[in-house]
């Protein structure tokens, strides 16, 4: 009755492995140069770790097995000589492992470091309990703008990332495209990276900041970089004018209560940078950080209570009335 | 006479007791996440004097934020986000607008006074927040507000800023009140 019970601990760990499967937040299913680089020093490292463990309980157990069997004949110089070549000889193999494994650590290490490249497309975000804000630099002014919580990146050119933290400390992680780089208040850190294919690529804040820590993602989508051209020039539009009168109404809600002290919306009297930038909300995928899909009814329901969607978040309960509410929607399903 | 001493499990249980004493403080950093659950009146009436009909009433949410921690130090981050310190000056030192860490009051040191003065706006400058800041977010401002010139209780007072960035001017150290 041992048996299947040792065969279904075994598979444990396994199935609990097969919870990774998402292909895009996978660090082992590399989109980008360096992830690729990292996805094959930890094949390295596990294929040699296991087969290291495996080797040494075989000896284990064949040892256990042999035990006191041969002990009474076993002695004199010969066996003395006997015992020392295999104790040198796996002194030898454990040391040429760790060898090559070290220097194998250092050269993707060094790989990983050299990205640099100073004509790079320079992409400055920045952590914020809970969500990430996202300019893209230029060194023209009039090239810039900031968004949130959804980076664009062209396919095939390097990325600058320049992170900071605006309160606590964060980390910007997309597995597929790169490790983790800390975002330190007051330091502002660097990091590169390059998408070699086209996809939507799933990033998380990879240290713990707060309540809502678990409710901190992003999105990298990489886009051909024809397509990545015209998304980057809507950017840079401010937000259209109101198009119908409902939607007149929403911006005179969103203009004339707590919206406009903390939010942004381009091309209006809206400017404050407490909040997530919302001239191109209706663009973006995800709602407060990748908590809710971006529908009509999952932003009434955060305008109106956020504190039972994420609670803990920094912006407060909106009372507002239906009529206001819904013209409210209206305008920020507008801002394309 | 001779005094016998506390059998041992007393004097466990006096230890555990006195471990006990540093849990009263936890209240202090109290914060709740639903302060003013959707639907619920946004902006109460406002009492701008003394006099009325029948008993005092005091509203009992107001020592929850006077006697907060976690209330004085989110009004601290919103009196800079909202840019007060546009007017008052970071650590309400004064400048456009008169000084907040003085004891002389223009128009009243009750929480109830500072409220209606950001609620209702004020003569020659101070713009009306009605309807633009949530109720809880004022009554945060209201707490920092009245920190300033320490009318709190002391162990709401920062000692320093929470936030761990670059060290700014006129933030580091904390105004003193000067009483009369």
């Amino acid at each position: 009755m041992r048996r299947p019970s040792a065969l279904l601990a075994a598979l444990l760990p396994a199935l609990a492995l097969a919870a990774c499967g998402h292909r895009d937040l996978s660090a082992v299913d590399p989109a980008g140069p360096q992830a690729a680089r990292i996805a094959d020093l930890t094949w390295y490292l596990t294929i040699v770790g296991s087969a290291v463990f495996v080797v040494t309980v075989a000896f284990l157990l064949y040892a256990l097995w042999r035990g006191h069997r041969r002990v009474e004949n076993y002695s004199g110089e010969a066996a003395e000589r006997h015992i020392h070549r295999w104790i040198y000889g796996a002194i030898g193999v454990t040391t040429l492992i760790l060898l090559v494994t070290l220097i194998y650590n250092f050269t993707t290490g060094r790989a990983l470091a050299n990205f640099a490249e100073p004509d790079a497309l320079t992409i400055r975000v920045t952590g914020h309990q809970w969500w990430w804000q996202v300019q893209y630099v230029d060194p023209v002014p009039s090239n810039r703008f900031e968004t949130a919580n959804e980076i664009h990146v062209p396919v095939g050119r390097r990325v600058r990332i320049e992170v900071q933290a605006a309160d606590v400390i964060h980390s910007f992680w997309v597995p597929n495209l790169h490790g983790k780089v800390d975002l330190i208040p007051g330091y502002t850190n660097t990091t590169y990276f390059r998408a070699d294919r086209a996809g939507v690529y799933h990033g998380r804040c990879a240290e713990f900041c707060g309540y809502q820590h678990a409710r901190m993602d992003f999105l990298v989508i990489a886009d051909p970089p024809a397509q990545f051209a015209a998304w980057y020039r809507n950017q840079l539009r401010s937000a259209p004018p109101p198009a119908d009168s409902v939607q007149q109404v929403g911006q005179q809600v969103f203009l004339s209560t707590r919206c406009a002290m903390c939010h942004a919306v381009r091309g209006t009297d809206a400017g404050s940078h407490v909040g997530p930038d919302l001239t191109h909300l209706a663009s973006r995928g995800t709602l407060a950080a990748g908590t809710l899909p971006n529908l009509r009814g999952s932003l009434g329901g955060w305008v109106l209570d956020p504190q039972s969607i994420k609670p803990g978040a920094y912006m407060p309960p909106n009372p507002l009335k239906p009529d206001e509410l819904h013209a409210l929607l209206s305008y920020l399903e507008s801002l394309k | 006479m001779k005094r016998t001493p506390a059998p041992p499990h007393l004097r466990t249980l006096a230890i555990l007791a006195l471990a006990v004493v540093p849990a009263a403080g936890c209240k202090s950093e109290q914060r709740s996440f639903n302060e003013t659950p959707p639907g619920a009146t946004a902006f109460p009436a406002v009492q701008t004097t003394d006099i009325q009909a029948g008993p005092k009433t005091v509203d009992p949410s107001r020592g929850a934020y006077q006697e907060n921690r976690w209330a004085v130090s989110q009004g601290s981050t919103l009196y800079e986000q909202f840019n007060c310190a546009g007017c008052h000056s970071p650590g309400g030192g004064g400048g456009m607008g008169p000084p907040l860490n003085d004891a002389e009051w223009i128009y009243g040191s009750d929480p109830e006074n500072v409220y209606a003065t950001i609620v209702e706006g004020r003569p020659n400058g101070m713009p009306s927040f009605r309807g633009r800041i949530s109720n809880p977010q004022l009554w945060q401002l209201v707490a920092y507000v009245r920190s300033i010139s320490g009318l709190t209780p002391k162990d709401t007072w920062s000692p320093r800023n929470d936030h761990m960035q670059e060290a700014r001017p006129n933030r580091a150290a904390r105004p003193q009140p000067q009483l009369p």
